[in-house]
Order: C-alpha cells, then structure tokens, then sequence
C-alpha cells in the first residue's frame, strides 16, 4: 500500500501540453478516480504513474520513492488495461501465474495466489482457457484477476468498464468497489463516464486540457464545484446554465434574465453586493426544479415543456424558459404533456453563480483551482 | 504482314471471347436446372476451367513423371525401383542430397534469424520503411542475375595477382591470402557460400512477413508485461516470441521449400562443381544428358520431400485463417 504524489509533474508531446503542472496527493487505501472528457491528460496521467509515459517535467512519488526514472517492472504497481491486454498465447491461469513466475514466486505460492484470486473472481472454472473462449466480462474479470495476484502497492485501472454492455457495466463497478473494500489497496481510475467516477470514488479528480480542475469527494464535486466545467461535468443530466443579470429591485439585488427573475440567494448576497447590470452564469441542477407554487425561499418561473422523457418513476422535461433551453426532472406522477405552461419552483439554496469569464463559482475555493 | 501478329490477335480477341462464351454458356445450362440444384452446379462449373488447366499443366505431368522414373533412359521399358537404387548408391546423388540437407538447415536458420532480427530492430527506428525497402530490394533480382553478381564478388586470383573480386579484394585490404570462395569445399565452405547469396536474397522476404506480424501484436500487450514485471528480454521471450511462432512456422517452410528447390544459384555459380551439387541441379543435369528416367526419379524424390512440408504450411495457414 502507498500514495501516490505528483509535484507540479508536466507531460509535453512536442509543443503539445497535455498534463499541466499536476499536483495531486492521492493518499493510501484511497479510491482515486480521473475524470474528464477525451484528452484532458487523465490516461498519461495514469501511465505516468505506471512508467509508461516519460515525465517531462516535475516529481512523481509512490510512498516516500521518487519513480520518475524507474523502469515499470519495478514500481510496484499493476495495471488494467482498457483493451484488458490479456496474453492471448496463455492460459487464463498462466495470465494470472505471469507476473508471479517473472518474480520467482515459489510455485506452490504462485497456485495459492492464483486461485485465491480466482475464488474471489469467480474465475474457478475458466483457468484452463485462453482468453479468445471468454465473454468480454469474463476477459474483463481475468485483467482485475493478473492485477490482484500481484499483491501490489497501488491499481491502476484504465478505463476497465468501457468494453462492457450497460448491465455488465452496473454489475463490475460494483464488483469493483467491493474488492477495493477488501483489499483496501489505493486505487487510481481513470474514466470519462462521470457516473462510474461518482458511485466509485473515494476522491474525484476532474481534469480537462490537461489541467487539473477540482479534486474532491463526490459530494463536494456535486454541492460546490469550483467552476462552470466541474459543475457542467458532474451530474446527469447536466447543470442548467441561464446567463442572468444583476438589476436592482425594491427587496435588493436580484439576477434577471427575460422574464425569470432570482433573488439573490443569501449565501452569494455580500459578494454580489449592488452590482447592478454586471452578467453571471447562474447554474441550477435539473433535479433540483420542481412543478410548482414558490415559497417566500424559492424563486420561480413559468416554462414551456417542449419534449417529455417519460422514464416510469420520473419524467426528464425539456422547457424552454426565459427564452433558453433547460432540463427537469420531476415525479412522474405530475403527468406533463407537451406544450404545457408550467410554474417551475427554483429553490434558492441549490442555485449557483459563476462568473462568466473566468468560469469560477462565487467564492469557491481558489486553492481547490488548478492555475489556469 | 507477319503471320505472328495474325496468332497474336487470336489469342488476344479469341482467349476471353471463349471465357465469355463459356460463362455465358453455362448460365443459358444453369437456366434449365431445377432451382433447387443451381446452387450446387454452379460453382463446378465456374470452377471446371481452373480445374481443367490444373488437371492438364501440374497433374497429368506429375504422373507422367512418376511413371517415368520407373522406366530407362530412353522411355522404352519398365527397370523397377533401379533408379532409384542408383540415386540411393551413387556419390554424386549423395553429396547433392547432403548439400541440399545444408541448404535446408542453414538458409531457413539464417533468413528467419536474421530476418526476425532485422524486424524487431527496424521497428524502433525512425527509417524503418527505407531500411526495410533495401533489405528486401535483393528479393526483386533474378536468382541468375544474383548469381552472376556474386559469382563476381567471389572471384579469386591467385596470390600476387590483382584481386577482382570484392571479397578478395577486401580481405587482401586487411593481409589476408585470398580465398577460393567457390572453389574450397573443406568444410563445405563453398556450399556456405552460394547459401550466402541465396540469404542475402531472401532474409528481406522473412524479414517483411514477421515484421507485418509483429506490427499486428498490440502495444499494450507489451506494456502489460512490463507493468508484470518483464524486462525487455523477457516481454520478447515471453509474449513476442510466441506470438510470432505461427508466422515463424510459415516462413520456416517458405524457406526450406526454397531450399529444397535451389538450383540458379548453384547453376550459375559453379554448375555444381567442387561438391556443391544440389538435387534440383542434379536433375537438370540428368535431362541434359538425356537420361529421363534417372531425372524423373530425382524429381519425384524432391517432390516427396516437399510434400509434408508443403502439408504442414497448408494445416498452419488453415488454423492461422481459423483464429480470425
């Protein structure tokens, strides 16, 4: 077991930036998962970790050991790959014995390891196959299996779910969680799929371009992200964004945009103060609008349902409202048919401010903020 | 007007007017089957004319053949297995045979050694396509033209004199007496010789298959051996090697058929001579001296050869086509 430390860690392709002066503590035992979209440096950030990416620049530690030039084999580490890269000349139980024998386990050891993981795998009846006469989940189960046997210090896990069908998909995050609770190893993830990062991780790690924007437990992640890309990332479906105005009213400042006006929510009153006519971005997430008469703490707005998702216990609602497009879900059982004008309750508490240029929430935490 | 420019347009219009016609004429046939056999027919009949030539270019003559070599000299009485009795006594069937036994070791060692060697290297370079393109450029010459090339590089002189060959001239640079390349057979140095040449043309062919092999290995394969714990050898040993094995396979025969068959260069680069006979030299020689049952026997001998070989590149291609 051990952390994983990168000091202002740089990987340059050429002129080509893609991770940015990286600096994460990713502590023992932790769940870590790399989130952000296709090429933000989540997966070089990985192989970094794994000796497969050279850094450019900056400190790699794993415990108290500087990697930066030590070879893969050598790290302590294991590693799934996304394709799984499962040896295709072996057979399952040579896949798992491989790394075991490279390290002169004694054999009897090897034959333990092996099928303890393959007890806890479920692997039992596939060791003498090779990897082309098994299911893509089963393929998946062997690459967690050759990472297990390993006993290492830190996973490294690339994307391991992305190969699976939906279900297959539901059931190994799970899976996945609950061997960490055993082995209790760290864990680094790397993922686009902002679900699996939430339902999995003990930390979050947002990336985008490189540069590393919001680390933090899933809840902080939801409840305060630090700027618009965090809080338009994490959440499904994605954060409402209204570009509003601030305008003077008789009971103090309020954001306008069109016909929808929003008080001030209290926490963001001081900061805002009695700027009149400057622009925000304010963020409202879709399950937090709700059908219905405001209270003297919401704000409301009137909204026209365009297309309505029925999904059983819920109806995902595309409105548009203050001539913008926005997104709600709300209970099912409310029975909206298109074309409707509703009352959309806003609780002021859920709303979020950020400013429109730098992209930052209203007194976020800037030591949370990568440079930018 | 040539009578010649008269065949040559025959052969141009009359060649595929009869294809045509056949095509066409087995369809208006195909029309008066019942439905249910078309389907059956048909591909016999688009596949009768490959079969006919087949049947008449590569069948019939080597039956032919081995009839032959049952027969004597001038093809007028059966003489039994003596044929081959005299291939299996004479020194000079068994000096080919055991040269071709040479060939057949040290060509197929040479050209996939080397030839996987060369592939791996190259495939860490920045110049590899230029690299690979000379090393396989040799392959394009002909055999004879190779032969006549090296039969130049290996010229001798005796000492004292000029030395026009390469090799003699380069080791004369450095103070040693030339060699008589060809002519030495101690050690069977000049059999080592011609079976240079026949290498330097061939290691490019094995050298462009493994390559395309090792190119289709996924990277992450190999990185996940070295996350395992493998260092470079080890990555090669343990998970390149034995997934170049098959490929290995079908060049290794590739290659010991081409041994087996080697005959230009040893032709035109001493017609056999100071022991360096090979089988299909032999045989060329036998008919020139008019003794066609004694050739048709050394034929079939070097068919029987190649038939297993030949069975084993055909099983490894049919289970290679299976994987995919």
């Amino acid at each position: 077991m051990a952390t994983v430390t990168f000091e202002h860690v740089t990987k340059k392709y050429g002129d080509v930036l893609a991770v940015n002066d990286l600096n994460l503590e990713i502590r023992d035992g932790e769940f870590m998962v790399l989130v952000g979209p296709s090429g933000c440096g989540k997966t070089t950030s990985l192989r970094m970790i794994a000796g497969l990416e050279e850094i450019s620049d900056g400190t790699l530690r794993i415990g108290d050991r500087v990697v930066n030039d030590v070879a893969p084999k050598d790290r302590d580490i294991a590693m799934v790959f996304q394709s799984y890269a499962l040896y295709p000349h072996m057979t399952v139980r040579d896949n798992l014995a491989f790394g075991l024998k490279l390290r002169k386990v004694p054999k009897a050891d090897i034959e333990k390891r092996v099928q303890e993981a393959a007890g806890i795998l479920d692997l039992g009846r596939l060791l003498a196959r090779k990897p082309k006469e098994l299911s893509g989940g089963q393929r998946q189960r062997v690459a967690l299996g050759r990472a297990i046997v390993r006993e290492p210090a830190v996973f490294l896990m690339d994307e391991p779910l992305s190969n699976l069908d939906a279900k297959l998909r539901v059931q190994t995050r799970a899976e996945i969680a609950r061997l960490h609770q055993r082995l209790k190893t760290t864990i680094v993830y790397v993922t686009h799929d902002q679900v699996e990062a939430m339902t999995m991780g003990t930390r979050i790690a947002v990336m985008s371009e490189g540069l590393l924007q919001q680390v933090g437990t899933p809840q902080e992640l939801y409840d305060m992200p630090v700027n618009r890309f965090v809080a338009g990332f994490i959440g499904s479906p994605a954060m409402n964004f209204l570009d509003v105005t601030v305008t003077s009213g008789p009971d103090g400042p309020t954001l306008v945009a069109n016909d929808v006006t929003i008080p001030v929510p209290p926490r963001f009153r001081q900061m805002v103060g009695d700027a009149a006519g400057r622009h925000y971005i304010a963020g409202i997430r879709p399950e937090h609008l709700d059908i219905g008469q405001a209270t003297s703490d919401d704000a409301s707005m009137t909204a026209t349902a365009d297309v309505v998702e029925y999904l059983g216990n819920e109806e995902l609602l595309h409105l548009t409202a203050a001539g913008q497009d926005i997104v709600a879900i709300v209970d099912a059982e409310n029975r909206v048919t298109p074309g409707d004008k509703l009352s959309m309750v806003i609780p002021l508490d859920k709303v979020q401010l950020f400013d429109p240029e730098s992209g930052l929430q209203l007194g976020a935490q800037r030591t949370a903020v990568a440079a930018a | 007007m040539d009578p010649r420019i008269g065949t040559a347009l025959i052969v141009l219009v009359g060649v595929p007017a009869v294809l045509i016609g056949y095509i066409y004429g087995t369809e208006l046939l195909l029309r008066t089957l019942p439905e249910r056999l078309k389907p059956k027919v048909r591909p016999w009949l688009w596949l009768l004319p490959a079969l006919a030539f087949l049947f008449v270019f590569l069948i019939y003559p080597t039956i032919g053949t081995i009839i032959r070599s049952f027969r004597d000299k001038l093809d007028e009485s059966f003489v039994g297995f003596a044929n081959y009795q005299q291939f299996a006594s004479s020194d000079v069937t068994l000096t080919a045979l055991r040269n071709n036994i040479l060939w057949v070791i040290f060509l197929t060692l040479f050209c996939v050694g080397v030839g996987m060697l060369i592939a791996i290297l190259v495939d860490r370079v920045r110049y590899e396509s230029f690299a690979k393109g000379v090393i396989f450029l040799p392959l394009a010459i002909s055999a004879v033209a190779a032969g006549v090339i090296w039969k130049f590089m290996f010229d001798y002189q005796p000492p004292g004199q000029p030395q026009t060959g390469t090799m003699n001239a380069f080791i004369g640079l450095l103070g040693v007496a030339p060699v008589p390349w060809l002519q030495n057979d101690t050690l069977a140095l000049n059999t080592f010789a011609l079976i240079g040449v026949m290498a330097w043309m061939w290691t490019g062919f094995a050298m462009v298959i493994i390559s395309a092999s090792l190119k289709s290995i996924s990277a992450e394969l190999l990185e996940a051996a070295r996350v395992d714990g493998a260092n470079e050898w080890q990555v090669f040993r343990g998970i390149v090697f034995p997934l170049l094995l098959p490929t290995i396979a079908v060049v290794s025969t590739t290659m010991i058929i081409t041994a087996l068959k080697a005959f230009d260069v040893v032709y035109t680069m001493t017609g056999g001579n100071f022991n360096t006979d090979v089988v299909a030299n032999l045989m060329y020689k036998q008919i020139s001296f008019g003794d066609f049952g004694f050739a048709s026997a050394i034929a079939v001998v070097l068919l029987l050869a190649i038939i297993p070989i030949m069975l084993v590149n055909v099983r490894r291609f049919q289970a290679q086509e299976a994987i995919r």
